[in-house]
């Protein structure tokens, strides 16, 4: 179990960033989002090979209307 | 003819032609934003960074791309050094900039800064490589202490956030213009084009409008007449006005009045 912006979620044994960003239907390749894991941010470079450990928290967020 | 008018704005060394920024916070549709932007005649939109709903349709980032103008992500929301950081360096890996607002608030109602916090975030921010414009109280001393700190410019607010108060202390921001030697760009209070103009005539370097904008019954129309608030404000700083005077002084000569006859 991970969770994701706050979500518990299934995401099988040792998922990558990128198998996490493909399960929520999110293009790993759309710009302008980033992802932090337990507070560090998660460099694009290492979505592919990092593997989220369990009880990982993961926040991915993009621009939004803000002041 | 020739003008004495101030050289262009410039942070960090990059030159903008124009001296108001604009959030992009409060405009209920996107073509709204775009239409602002244009007639905003802004370079640099702020945006801020929040958790991704897959489900939504659009994209703002697009929108602001396809206007040609910059973005500028913000801190917004955040409550501690320790958030807003993390949230610079989100911002800083999704939009591929190293400029931030940073914006560290202590106080829900107020959306106030938080002096020691916002100082502690700006300082690891410059050491980490950020261009860091903070928002910040009107206080003189912290603004001097942002700007030692290292921060590209200073941004002290005219009133809180969104309330539309204008500039309730222009004391104050006259004294953080005096002592600044990096842009000062007043930020949150403007409720309508005169205040922005009071900011440049105040020797702002240049304002930043959200609500003021973004919440006017006409969004585009206000967004052109804060923009040419700005550019008058900015004339009118730079012609140099005329002393305030307790008592009235004739503008017509008094000698060579005409006597007329009982």
């Amino acid at each position: 179990m991970i969770f994701v912006n706050g979500k518990p979620i299934d995401a099988g044994a040792e998922p990558t960033i990128r198998d996490v960003l493909l399960g929520l239907d999110i293009d790993p390749e759309t710009a302008g989002i980033a992802v932090a894991v337990d507070a560090e941010v998660a460099r694009r470079g290492s979505w592919q090979t990092r593997t989220l450990a369990d009880g990982a928290h993961v926040e991915i967020v993009r621009a939004v209307q803000g002041g | 003819m020739k003008r004495a008018t101030s050289p262009a704005l410039q942070i960090a060394g990059r030159t903008f032609g124009s001296r108001l920024l604009l959030g992009s916070g409060g405009f209920t549709r996107m073509e709204a934003l775009a239409d602002a932007i244009g007639a905003s005649q802004t370079e640099l939109v702020t945006v801020a960074m929040r958790r991704i709903d897959p489900a939504a349709e659009g994209s703002l980032l697009d929108v602001i791309t396809a206007q040609g103008v910059a973005v500028l992500p913000n801190t917004a929301g955040c409550f501690t050094a320790r958030d807003a950081v993390l949230t610079a360096q989100l911002g800083r890996e999704a939009l591929g900039t190293e400029w931030v607002k940073l914006e560290v608030i202590g106080d829900e109602r107020t959306l106030l800064p938080d002096a020691p916090e916002l100082l502690a975030a700006a300082e690891q921010l410059v050491d980490d490589g950020f261009v860091v414009l903070p928002y910040t109280s009107d206080d003189p001393v912290l603004a001097r202490r942002l700007e030692d700190v290292g921060c590209a410019a200073v941004m002290p607010l005219g009133s809180p956030i969104g309330s539309g108060q204008g500039i309730a202390n222009p004391a104050n921001l006259t004294l953080i213009v005096e002592a600044a030697g990096v842009p000062v760009i007043l930020d949150a209070g403007v409720g309508t084009a005169s205040d922005a103009a009071l900011a440049m005539e105040l020797g702002c370097d240049a304002v930043l409008c959200a609500s003021a904008i973004s919440r006017a019954t006409d969004p585009v129309a206000m967004a052109h007449a804060i923009r040419h608030a700005v550019i008058a404000g900015a004339l009118a700083r730079d012609a140099g006005r005329i002393p305030r005077r307790t008592h009235a002084r004739a503008s017509s000569p008094l000698a060579g009045m005409p006597e007329f006859a009982e």
